[in-house]
């Protein structure tokens, strides 16, 4: 049962509902950043011709920023949302370094700080409840439910209105796929997502290297502990035979 | 007690001292963001290139010479072993302790080994600096049980010698390659020049080259230090235990670039990374590859050490390339430079690694007993000795003739030893 949300950017007035609902929902302070901050896990922009989007997590399908995390605090629920575990984070940042997204931030004037980021309403979503920002849209241009049928909805929007949508559903494949999809009438960049990602889940680069340890420590312990028994033999040998011609000698000597 | 003279590196490793505690006290109680100008666009900085890259990096000389010791069985390399051994110690002591400063929460540092995500990069290595820690603390402790006169330790280690020494080649091969590792997730926030799938292969076979030129480094230093001879047969070898390792790098990595074409797009741009590009490659890796082709550089006292200071330096350069230029190409909306206080901090680290380990070095047996120790420098100092200033050159009798360095001989003097014209 993965869920996600579709956001249909031609339908977002920017009234800043879904901001202040996941201000509430997240208890964070009322003074909010422009960007995604401490502050702000949700930030609605405008991008002027009364085209406005929202910013926020993307929950990929399979999120780089969970896969890179040493200590599993980031973690993708079955249900879709990435929730993090603060109490698990020792705070390498790894997840800011890696995101695709460059989605986490960091409370930086803390000395006690957490990764900060959109948690798609886990415990919510767990329960079986909508996300909060999703529940506060008045226009409908967030819309919470299962990501095949979110999919399915965005391509048949696009095929209905083939003039007023671009042709593509970002985050159907961008970085393997992500839970929040997107729709618009401007071309992806306007609205600064990433268009430059690769289709492959980002977690199967660091794969290639790391499914390779096994074999690589198999390998190298019987081979080091043979160059040891070999050059140890040789001495080994080296000094009996040594041992040997002096011993002869000796006899030679004493004959 | 005579208070030691103060000099100016002293002075300068007080002042960094003290500045380092104030760093210290603002960045536990005011957050990271209040000693460094890392941000939420820019999270990894000087710390993670410098005192982490660098740091595992240099302490690589622990693995390759405890191997060709004791597996390979090169018995010359043996008195070699001690400092080697020791500067890996210390080196993975104070990434250590980098991490303590670079990590949000550092009393969380222990966390990988209860919970687990092996499929994370971060979690190999901190398994592995973990045990291999342990590794290098047990390889170094004969040093302090010979001191204590403690018979049975001693027998314990010298039966877990080889076993040892496995696992701490298996693990340092793990960890300096996964170093490189960590950037294979992020192709899109590297620059090509840097970004490649054989960044682990990279970093391990640079790794194996420089941890070679550490040891002639700190050959160099105590030399002069402790009035000790250089050891230049053995040194001189592992002159070209550099040379292979980069000659290695220097092909795997052009190859690479070149047969993924991101040579022919991006080397030859007018472009500060194009520059910091070539400046890597020709300075260096190839410059100390050229240099120690030379046996007359190999067995020169004054050019080998600069040789392997150069190959250091470009070794250093790498990875702050990978880890802060390259990632700066790809940041277009904030332009990073380390604050003063992550220099201060880094600079702490230094200072610390260097004081340690001319503690160790005076109070336990590190090098062997040379035939002529200058007494005048090891004792009376009372404090890490090698901050005396050197004697003159040519004055100091029983130090050979090399007493100081200053890079390059003058154009048109008689220039080192061996070194032809």
């Amino acid at each position: 049962m993965a869920y996600g949300m579709l956001i249909d950017t031609t339908l977002c007035v920017g009234c800043g509902s879904c901001e202040e609902a996941c201000d509430t929902a997240n208890k964070l302070p009322v003074k909010r950043d422009e960007r995604l901050s401490e502050s702000a896990f949700l930030v609605v922009t405008d991008h002027g011709n009364e085209v406005y989007s929202r910013h926020q997590c993307f929950h990929c399908v399979e999120p780089t920023c969970a896969s890179v995390c040493p200590v599993g605090a980031l973690y993708k629920t079955k249900e879709g949302p990435v929730g993090y575990d603060a109490d698990k984070c020792m705070g390498c940042r790894y997840c800011m370094a890696a995101c695709p997204f460059r989605i986490p931030t960091y409370e930086w004037y803390s000395p006690t700080p957490r990764v900060r980021k959109c948690i798609m309403c886990v415990d919510r979503v767990v329960a079986g409840q909508p996300t909060a920002c999703s529940e506060a849209c008045p226009t409908g241009a967030t819309i919470f439910g299962q990501r095949d049928e979110l999919l399915a909805e965005a391509h048949k929007r696009l095929a209905a209105e083939p003039k007023k949508y671009v042709p593509a559903v970002f985050g159907e494949r961008e970085a393997g796929g992500t839970s929040v999809l997107y729709i618009s009438s401007v071309p992806f960049e306007k609205l600064a997502l990433p268009t430059n990602l690769p289709q492959t889940p980002m977690p199967h680069y660091t794969w290639e290297a790391l499914s390779h340890i096994p074999a690589i420590v198999t390998a190298a312990v019987p081979l080091l502990w043979g160059v040891w028994w070999i050059t140890n033999r040789r001495d080994e040998v080296a000094e009996a035979e040594h041992g040997k011609k002096t011993a002869s000698k000796s006899e030679e000597d004493h004959a | 007690m005579k208070l030691p003279k103060l000099t100016f590196w002293r002075a300068a490793a007080i002042l960094i001292a003290l500045a380092g505690l104030v760093v210290t006290f603002v960045r536990f109680t005011k957050g990271i963001g209040a000693v460094t100008n890392l941000n939420d666009t820019y999270p990894w900085g000087l710390w993670i290139g410098f005192d982490v890259l660098c740091g595992v990096g240099l302490a690589a000389g622990g693995f390759t010479v405890t191997a060709i010791v004791y597996l390979f069985n090169l018995k010359k390399f043996h008195e070699i072993a001690r400092p080697a051994v020791l500067t890996a110690f210390l080196g993975y002591i104070l990434v250590a302790v980098a991490l303590m400063y670079d990590l949000g929460k550092p009393w969380n540092i222990w966390h990988p080994i209860i919970y687990w995500n092996e499929r994370s990069v971060m979690f190999e290595v901190g398994w592995c600096v973990m045990l291999y820690l342990t590794v290098l603390a047990l390889e170094f402790s004969p040093v302090v049980w010979e001191k204590l006169g403690w018979r049975r330790p001693q027998a314990i280690i010298k039966a877990l010698q080889i076993p040892l020494v496995i696992a701490g080649v298996v693990l340092s091969t793990l960890h300096q390659s996964s170093l490189g590792s960590l950037f294979l997730i992020a192709p899109e926030r590297l620059h090509p020049l840097w970004w490649t799938p054989r960044l682990p292969l990279l970093f391990y076979i640079s790794a194996i080259g420089i941890g070679f030129a550490m040891v002639i480094f700190e050959s160099r230093l105590s030399s002069r230090a402790f009035g000790r001879e250089l050891e230049m047969p053995i040194l001189s070898q592992l002159g070209k235990g550099i040379v292979i390792p980069f000659m290695v790098y220097l092909v795997l990595r052009m190859e690479d670039l070149y047969a993924r074409g991101v040579l022919q797009e991006y080397a030859f741009q007018p472009t500060l990374e194009s520059r910091m590009f070539w400046a890597e490659i020709l300075l260096g890796f190839l410059l100390p590859v050229l240099l120690l082709l030379s046996p007359a550089v190999r067995n020169s006292k004054r050019w080998l050490p600069f040789a392997a200071t150069i190959a250091v330096l470009g070794f250093m350069f790498n990875r702050l390339n990978v880890s802060i230029t390259a990632i700066q190409a790809r940041t277009p909306d904030f332009r990073y430079f380390p604050s003063l206080g992550e220099f201060v901090v880094s600079a702490l680290l230094v200072v610390i690694g260097f004081t340690a380990f001319a503690v160790a070095v005076k109070y336990f047996n590190v090098f062997p007993p040379a035939a002529e120790q200058d007494e005048r420098i090891v004792v009376g100092a009372g404090m890490p000795a090698w901050w005396e200033p050197a004697p003159a050159a040519g004055s100091a009798a029983g130090v050979g003739s090399y007493t100081r360095y200053e890079g390059l001989p003058p154009a048109g003097s008689d220039g080192p030893r061996g070194v032809p014209h």
